[in-house]
Parts: C-alpha cells; structure tokens; sequence
C-alpha cells in the first residue's frame, strides 16, 4: 500500500504548524512569541532589565509569577521548571517569554532585555567528582553514601558470580568506549500554536503543533495551568519528524504558547527557527561506557563488568529511562552466565539530553560490539567466530535473566549479512588493496545486536493503552488512537491493520487526527512501540467493532461488515426517532454515539519484571539484526566514507515493505552521521556549532546504497506478528562503522564520532599533544574515579 | 530594507558615491541568516542583476574577461570555458548545490572575501586581475594583492568588480582540491588551488590563513625542484605561508596537516623531487588484518 499522505508531502500541500493561520475569531491579531534565556550556564538570577528605549506595552511579557499552576515541565522527576524563577542551571534555560504581532519587533525585544545573573561554578564534565559547591542534586539527603552527589539514577543488575568467573578466566579484556551527543535534525523544528476557546471558567487552552505525544503535553499543560483535562486540549498537526526530539520537548513549548495566549488572550504562534532549535532544545545522551570481560581459552564469554556513565545535562528529562534502556542493551546479544552492570546517569550544567532513537541502547550497543572486535582481536580470534560462539540461543537467558524462547534464527541473520555483505571476499580483497594503495585504506566491520521494542519492563501495563475503532453511519471506519505520524507511516500501516482485519479496502479506512478531545489515550508514539503494541490493539479494537455488529471475528467479508454498520446506523436513527416521538419534548436531536470497537492493553501472559531487583522479562519481544559496513580512509584527509551497507533484521513481520526499508535505510543515515561527523562544538555546555553548515549530518552524496533484508519469525502479540523496528538502524551503524575503521587502519578506535581530525589523532597522533584517545593503563579501568579522570576530555567541553 | 534597482552601470554607480549602499549580486551571502541579522535590515543595497554592463563574460584569444554579475553556473555551463580554465568548473560545482551555483557569482565570493571562498584560490592560480569602476574612475587590481587582511580589501565602498580578468596561458598542471566535513554542501575546511604554466607555478590555499592566499614558500620548493620525500618535508615551507586557526569547522592541527598531505599527493606524481626516497615509503606500510578467516 503507498503512503496515505505521501502525495500531499510530496507536493509541499501538507500543512504543518508553521503553515496555519491561527484562527482569530474576533479577538485580534494572533502574536508571535520569543523566549529570553539564560547566557549563563549556573547562577542566580539577580535582575531582569528592560531597555526603556523599546514601548514594552506593545508587548505580552510573561515570567514565572504568571504560572497559575506548579512551575515544572511535568515528566518524570519535575525537576525543569517552566521558567526559570531564581536560578538556572544551563544555557539556554527559559527565563521570559515575549509576544508580538511583528516577529522582526520580537527579535529586537529579545535583545533588548538584560537579564543579570550572579554566575556560580558549573559542572560540564560528569567524569570529574563535583566539588561541593558544584552539587546540585541529591543535597536533600546529606547523609547519604558519597558518590550520590548529582546523580539522577542509578541502576544495577547482576547475574551469577562475576568475581568467582573472573578469577578462573583464561582471559580478561578491558575497553572504555566514549559516544558523542547527536542532534534530531528533524525536518521540521519545533512549534505550537495556542489559543483559548471560550470564556471564563469554561474556557478551554488548545494547543497544536508538532509532537509524538499530545496526552504527556497536555499532562504538563494540567500541572503547570492548573486545569482539569477537560479544559486542556492538544491537538498534533502534521509533524515533520521526531526522533524523539518530539516525545518531551514540546510540552515545554506547548506550556509557554499557552502562558502567553492566556494572558493575551490571543492566538500565539511559537516556533522556534533551526538555530534556537539546535542550541535549546534536547540531544542524544553522551556516554562513557567501561567493558571489563572475562573468557575462557576458546572465547566464550564467562564474566561481562559493565559500567555506564550517561551525561544527563541540567535536569532529569527521560534520563533514567534513557539509562535503563541501555543499562539493558549493554552486555548484546550473547550468552553469559556471570553478568554485573552499573549505570547512572549525571547532572551536569549541559543544556538537558532528552529522548533519542534507540534511546540509550545505540550507546552501550556501541561499546558492546566494539569491545567484541577488541576481544578478538586480542585472542586472536575471528570477529564472526567470537560472535557466533558466544549468541544467543533459544533457552539461553540475557543479562536480566530473561529467558529467550522465540523460535528465532538468530544465527541466520548473521549468514544472511556477510552473504549480502560478500564479507569474506571483501576481508581478502582489502588486503590486496590495502598493500598496493598508496593513500587509501579499506575495511569491513560488523555489528551483532538485539533491540527490545515497547516500553521497559511493566512499562506497557502502566501505561494502560485504549485504542478504538468507529463505525461510520456511511459505513467507514474511523481509527482513533493517540499514535502520531511523523514521517515513519503510522497512518498508512493502521489503515493497512484495520483494512486487513475488517476486509475493507483502504479509502474506507480513516485515521483519526490525534486530538486529546477525541482520541483514548493509546501511549507515546516512542520506543518503536506503535505497530507493535498499537497497532495490536487496533485489530482487536476491530474485532470488537464485529462483536458488536454481531458478526463473527473472521469469516465475515467487508461488504457484511459494512452493511452491517450503516445497518446499525439505520437502526439507531431510527430507535431514537421512535424515542423522540414517543417524549415529544421536541428537543435538539443529539449527534449520534459513535458505534465504537475498543481494545485495552493485556500484557502477554507470563511475562515477569521485577523493577527493584532489574530482573526479567524487560521486553515481550526483541528483534535481532547484524549489520555490516564497508568503509574507505582517505589518508590525505583522515576521512572515512562508507561505501557499502548491509542491514539484515529479524522483525517478526514486515507490515509494508517500502515502509520498512525506508525505517532502515533513514536510521542507518542518522546511524552514519552519528559515527562519522556529527560532533560538537561545546561552549559553556550548549552548542556552539549550532548551523547546518557546521553541525555535519550527511548528504545523499555521503551514503552509500543501504541494502536492506528482513527476516520473519511472527511475535504472536504484535499486529499481524510484527516486533518494532524503528530504533533498529541507530544501533548498528555505529560500531558497524567503527570496526570497519579499526580492520581499515589496524587501529583501535574507542570513541565515535570518528571525524576526521579525532582519526588523524588515532593514525598519526601528535606526540606533544598529550591527550589520550584510550586509556593506555588498563589497570586503570578497574578504578572508576580514575578511568573516568582520564576520560574526561574526551567530549571536550 | 531599502533595495535601489539601477538598470545601467553609471547609474549603479552614482547610487554607490552617494551613500553608503551596498552592491548585491545573488544575495547568497548577504541574505545569509537574514532573520537574525537585524543591524542588516536598515541597509540600503544597490541590485546589480538589471546591468548588462555586468552580466556575460568573453573568452577571447589571449584572456577570459568574467563580468560583475557572471555566475558559477554561466561557466559550469559554457564548454569552451570549462576546456580553457577547466578549475573554474571544478570549483564552481563545489559551491553549495545547483541553487547557489545558479544564484552566487565570481565578483560576490570576492568580495564577500571569506577565508573559505572556493572560487577565490582558483581564479588567484589563474592569476586574476580585477578591474574595479567608480564616478571616480577605473583600477586594475591583480587578486593576489587585493586582500590585506580578514575581511580587508583594496576596494572602497563605491567601487564596483566590473570585469576579472583572466590570462590565456599554456597550462602544464592545473588542480583543485577542496576538503570539506562532507561530499556536498561542505564549508571548506582545508583546500587549495594549484597551477604551473609558463610564469611558473601558483600554489593559492583556503581556509588556513585570514584570507585566500599565494603561497610562495611552497611555490619556491617547486620553482627550485628541491627533493620532498613525505607530506612532512612541506611543512617548513608551508608553515610561513599559512596561519591556520582552531575554529567551528575544524582545527589548526588538522589544517597544517592535512593541506600538506594534498598537496604531496597532488605533487608526487607530477613533480620528480617528490616522492618517497628508496628507503622510506611514505605511509608507514599497514599490518594488515592477517588472521584465518574461518
Ligand atoms: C547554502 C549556501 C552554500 C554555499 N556554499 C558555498 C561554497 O561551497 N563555497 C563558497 O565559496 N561559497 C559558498 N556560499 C557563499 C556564496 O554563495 C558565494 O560566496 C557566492 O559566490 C556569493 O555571490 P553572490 O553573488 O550571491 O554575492 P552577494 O551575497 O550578492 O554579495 C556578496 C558580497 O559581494 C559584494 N558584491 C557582489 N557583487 C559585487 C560586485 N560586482 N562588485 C563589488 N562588490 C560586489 C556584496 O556587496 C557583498 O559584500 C554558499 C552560500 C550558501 C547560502
């Protein structure tokens, strides 16, 4: 099936928020806003000044005092306030926002504020213990053990005997992997628009724009305005791409719009242009993660010591979540008895890290596969061998004791990669070419990994999704959840799922716009959950559509379905015509109640976590993949370009192919461009290098074909057997990459991104310049504080 | 924003003498981030594209005369004049994409005057003069003296690029590099332009010093045939043309370097100096992967 509203993109007729015109109904002229922030990364506000040569009266001027509700940006600690009342704790930080009828007037007013803060000592290195002035976090609890001091969470799990195995181990490998921050690049930066719809206490706040998820905007919108969700409404326009970028930044935005549109009591358009959006707004978590391995003489694995720093910026956004999430995915794919793992995820003065495909898994993924080249290369062993050796098989269990029991080939994927890879070939050519070449070098690099979709844990159960599906009086069918289209197909593959279920063709299929006023709440659009886990309930919603009906769950055609719903329609008008005359109070006809199928979240039976202890089932399915890369250095210019690309995945059911494909083949770009040129400038902890032409996503010159296969094994609680997909593509490229790298140059690179200037330091270091790319002792890495000294630097701030 | 429309030179320039306004030709560097450049807002500027006097270019005999107005696709479009200065063409595909190539002209990468300018170092190998016009009248400027620091130029606000002017030669050698964080759409981090011809050889670098610059300690090491047996051995010579600086893009470090690595990669087939000595090769050779495969 093709794209739903692909024409509509395709011809630039979509409209996203930017394009609308908020309706004005009367009250005047819609206003632009501007925020004011902070240029500090730490301080106390002393005085906001405003330059008497602007006429402020012309202006809307909102601030903390005019919170009607709690000044926080509601997740999961209410930490972030709306704006900042006092202090700050990043460049950047909301401190005022401004709205104006001229955007060129607003621009000027931005800068005519003076806002005077009181500086005091920040934090941009979370390697380095804070001193004590430095502490701003966990200060509540004096008393408690030190190292606490800052951080947002900590996580653990362990598995057997970790010491005992490493004193029998015939081998101990030790690796400390950094990865750099990345930006969304979404499209479309971020924007909403916010008015008021009646009057008084009756009035409602809307607010549209683009978003993943409208019912955590409108929670923040409740918490900060103080309103029941009756008079909070969040409607998602067209929206440009999230990688999650969108999951918990626009409530911030949604809260300001509607700050500044109630005291107006005008429309308020707020969208931020791309440089604002690059230096305000969230960022992949930068990580340092330490592998410590033990293995027998033939390379299996017998301990994995595992330690994982994220730095979580000036407050907790998704961290933890973040941190769990990669906490989970550290120790791979593979078999091992004897696992210890250690997260947490810091404070620092950072503008905050938020919420990022693949969310935390792409980082220690990283780390994993890297370190297992590392491991071969170490004992000598082949890259494959080593993988295949120590993989996962049915009945074996992960670092959290879950047992794996899906019936799936996960030796296969691996096959089917270095086939389509022609890796072997490749392995012997490149040697050819490498000893004849003067300036080029060529490697080939693989990555083994696993990606858990849905939500963590007993995540899916708390969030208690409800989907449903109406009957149309004409007939149609009207799917309504809170899963938003953002570019990856939801629209197209619900209507494909309710189609497919109800035997209608598409066009009777119609998917309803996300909107807190008329949609149950069916979860976040995040975590690759959406097919899966949605899209799930969405058939059952459609067969409990038929129950109603009185037909049968299969059998019946489309045709029946339909009559039989305009028949149910025929029937009610004609039931509450009868009523009517019968009361004969002659009054308003109410508009029809929908006929409406639901469908409520079950998890699958057997499924156990326990959250204390981090142990169980952390996801219903995973999916698995390996992924192979094929790279060239120019030694002229210490530039690396990937000139092959293999994906291969097993995901339980492919939905739409081109849909797939399109997933894979766009992750696997981002997944380029986070290994090889997306780096940052850091100044003050917000980034300076905040332009398109100077933060380096990749072109379609920098990529090569990404080929792409799938592999089948149906998850019997997926939508026609699918497991998610979408995080997939940013775990492997990374360490795909990487290890291409590493077999290119014989090298051993331990950071991404690998630009050119941090790969000329690996090729021919400087020898004055002392800083360290790895840690050179590995005696150090069984020291924390001091591995994390040494590496310090590595993300320089 | 105040936009003059002149529809002749003399009337373009009458406009110039007589306030401070500024030329705009494609406007692709001068509308670049123009929300946020408020102070450029209350300016006036004099649109060059109505003056024919400016547009078109002539290739003739003995010189290539590019206008005021000429743009880089007018080149990329024009096969004698890619076969007569084939670096001209090299360079304008590298600038931005087909939309600033159709937009963006010789006269405005000159004078806007970036360190970075890609059209700059080849028109500098090509030993370009510039023919500047005012009311006051005409100056010939040769574009290896025309920048004398960032952004500083030998050319006063009412002046106008009215022709550059480039010399038919026999060229032996003629190449351009350009080094940017990515294929397309790059700022270019590192580059140079190179020429040998019967004046002798032109070695014009970017992105490594204030400006656009002639390298004549590296021009000397080629002029004298002196022996260069690794990039490193360009590197003295280098290091008294160049000044290269820690920036967004990249790093002094990796400038230095990596313009030398080109630069002897460009030479060492050409040039029978260069080239590793019998004993050292100038890559250390690699230890290649030499496990069993299975
Ligand atoms: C997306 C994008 C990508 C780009 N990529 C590149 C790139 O890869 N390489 C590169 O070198 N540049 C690049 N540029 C910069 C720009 O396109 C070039 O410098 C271009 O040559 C400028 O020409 P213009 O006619 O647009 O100049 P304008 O913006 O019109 O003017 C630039 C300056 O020149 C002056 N000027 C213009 N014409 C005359 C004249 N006849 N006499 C006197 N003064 C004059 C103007 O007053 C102004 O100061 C890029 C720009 C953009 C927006």
């Amino acid at each position: 099936m093709k794209r739903r509203e692909g024409l509509a993109k395709l011809t630039g007729r979509e409209r996203y928020v930017d394009d609308l015109r908020p309706s004005v109904d009367g009250r005047g002229r819609a206003l632009w806003a501007a925020t004011v922030r902070s240029s500090v990364a730490r301080g106390r506000i002393r005085s906001v000044r405003f330059d008497p040569a602007i006429d402020w009266d012309a202006f809307v001027v909102v601030d903390h005092r005019d919170i009607p509700g709690r000044n926080v940006v509601k997740l999961i600690a209410d930490d972030q306030p709306v704006l900042a009342a006092d202090r700050v704790r990043h460049v950047h930080e909301p401190i005022l926002l401004l709205a104006h009828p001229s955007r060129s007037a607003l621009r000027r007013a931005v800068r005519a504020v003076t806002i005077d803060i009181e500086p005091e000592s920040p934090i941009f290195d979370v390697c380095v213990p804070p001193t004590p002035e430095q502490v701003q976090h966990g200060t509540d609890h004096p008393h408690q053990e030190p190292g606490q001091e800052n951080v947002f969470k900590r996580l653990a799990v362990d598995k057997g005997d970790v010491d005992a195995a490493f004193a029998a181990a015939a081998h101990i490998v030790d690796g400390t992997y950094a990865t750099g921050s990345q930006e969304h690049v979404y499209l479309e930066p971020q924007g909403v628009i916010a008015h008021i719809e009646g009057e008084g206490d009756d009035d409602v706040v809307v607010v549209s724009g683009s978003m993943q998820c409208p019912f955590y905007v409108q929670g923040a919108l409740m918490m900060a305005l103080d309103r029941e969700a009756e008079r909070v409404r969040v409607v998602q326009t067209s929206t440009g791409g999230g990688f999650g970028g969108k999951e918990e930044f626009p409530s911030g935005l949604a809260i300001h719009a509607a700050l500044l549109a109630l005291k107006a009591r005008r429309p308020v358009k707020l969208i931020y242009d791309r440089g604002e959006d690059l230096e305000a707004s969230t960022k992949r978590h930068p990580s340092w993660v330490r592998h410590r391995t033990a293995l027998d003489a033939d390379g299996r694995l017998l301990a994995q010591d595992i330690d994982i720093v994220m730095d979580a910026g000036a407050y907790v956004t998704l961290s933890p979540v973040v941190l769990s999430r990669g906490v989970i995915h550290a120790a791979g794919p593979y078999r091992c008895a004897n696992v210890r793992i250690r997260g947490r995820c810091v404070l620092s003065n950072r503008v905050p890290f938020g919420a990022f495909r693949g969310f935390g898994a792409p980082q220690t993924l990283f780390a994993c596969e890297r370190h297992m080249d590392r491991i071969a290369h170490q004992l000598g062993l082949d890259p494959v061998s080593l993988r295949r050796v120590n993989l996962l098989r049915d009945g074996d269990s992960t670092a959290t004791s879950q047992t794996i029991r899906d019936g799936s080939d996960r030796s296969a994927v691996i096959d089917q990669a270095l086939a389509m890879a022609g890796w072997y070939e490749k392995r012997a050519a490149h040697r050819a070419f490498n000893a004849t070449e003067p300036w080029l070098r060529r490697g080939i690099g693989l990555a083994v990994f696993h990606h858990g979709a849905g939500f963590t844990g007993s995540g899916e159960v708390y969030l208690d999704s409800r989907v449903a599906v109406a009957g149309l009086p004409d007939g149609r069918v009207e799917v309504l959840t809170a899963a938003t289209e953002m570019g990856q197909g939801t629209i197209t593959v619900f209507t494909q799922l309710a189609a497919d279920r109800l035997g209608l063709p598409p066009e009777d299929v119609l998917i309803a716009q996300p909107d807190t006023a008329r949609v149950p709440d069916s979860g976040p659009t995040v975590a690759s959950r959406t097919a899966m886990i949605v899209g799930r309930l969405v058939e059952r919603a459609c067969d409990d559509l038929r129950d109603r009906l009185g037909l049968g769950p299969e059998a019946s055609s489309g045709d029946a379905v339909r009559r039989a719903i305009i028949a149910w329609h025929e029937d009610y008008a004609r039931r509450e015509q009868s009523s009517r005359d019968e009361t004969r109070d002659g009054g308003v006809a109410t508009s029809a109640p929908p006929l409406l199928g639901q469908a409520r979240y079950q998890a699958p039976p057997g499924v156990l976590w326990d959250d204390e202890r981090y142990r169980g089932d952390a996801y219903g399915a995973f999916a698995w993949a390996t992924y192979v890369a094929e790279v060239e250095v120019d030694l002229r210019t210490y530039s690396a370009r990937v000139i092959d690309f293999v994906a291969v995945q097993e995901i339980g059911k492919v939905l739409n192919e081109v849909l797939a494909r399109g997933q894979i083949q766009g992750g696997v770009v981002q997944g380029i461009g986070w290994a090889l040129s997306e780096s940052f400038v850091w100044r003050d902890g917000a980034m300076a290098n905040a332009q398109l032409t100077n933060y380096v996503i990749p072109t379609s010159d920098d990529v090569p074909s990404i080929r792409v296969a799938f592999q089948e094994n149906p998850y019997p609680h997926g939508a026609q057997g699918a497991k998610g997909i979408g995080e997939l593509p940013m775990d492997g490229p990374g360490p795909a990459i990487a290890n291409a790298i590493a077999a290119a140059l014989d090298v051993d690179p331990c950071e991404i991104p690998l630009t050119p200037e941090t790969l000329m330091d690996l090729i021919d270091p400087i020898v004055d310049d002392a800083s360290p790319l790895c840690d050179a002792d590995p005696a150090l890495n069984n020291r924390p504080s001091a591995t994390e000294g040494a590496h310090g630097g590595l993300i320089g701030s | 924003m105040k936009l003059l429309l002149p529809s002749a030179l003399d009337e373009a320039l009458d406009m110039l003498a007589a306030s401070e306004a500024i030329p705009m030709a494609g406007g692709t560097d001068l509308m670049v981030h123009w929300p946020q450049n408020l102070d450029a807002h209350s300016r006036t500027y004099v649109d060059l594209s109505r003056i024919d006097a400016l547009r078109g270019y002539r290739l003739g005999a003995d010189e290539l005369v590019l206008g005021g107005a000429t743009t880089y696709w007018d080149v990329i479009e024009d096969a004698a004049v890619c076969e007569a200065f084939p670096m001209l063409a090299r360079a304008a595909r590298q600038v931005g994409a087909i939309q600033i190539q159709t937009r963006g002209t010789w006269a405005g990468n000159i004078v806007n005057a970036s360190p970075a300018a890609d059209g700059v170092p080849v028109l500098m190998a090509y030993d370009a003069s510039l023919e500047l016009v005012s009311t006051r009248g005409t100056e010939i400027v040769a574009l290896a003296d025309f920048y004398r620091g960032y952004k500083q130029m030998r050319r006063t606000h009412d002046q106008l690029i009215r022709a550059i002017r480039l010399p038919r030669r026999s060229y032996t050698i003629e190449h351009f590099e350009k080094v940017g964080a990515r294929k397309a759409q790059a700022i270019t981090k590192v580059g140079f332009a190179l020429t040998r011809s019967e004046v002798g050889w032109r070695v014009v670098a970017n992105s490594v010093a204030p400006t656009v610059c002639r390298c004549p300690a590296v021009e000397e090491v080629l002029t004298s045939e002196r022996t260069v047996s690794a990039p490193e051995g360009l590197l003295p010579a280098l290091d008294q043309d160049i000044a290269p600086i820690d920036d967004l893009r990249s790093t002094a470090a990796y400038r230095r370097r990596v313009l030398a690595r080109v630069l002897y990669a460009c030479l060492a087939p050409l040039c029978p100096g260069f080239g590793p000595s019998k004993t050292a090769s100038p890559i250390p050779p690699l230890a290649g992967p030499d496990e069993p495969d299975r």
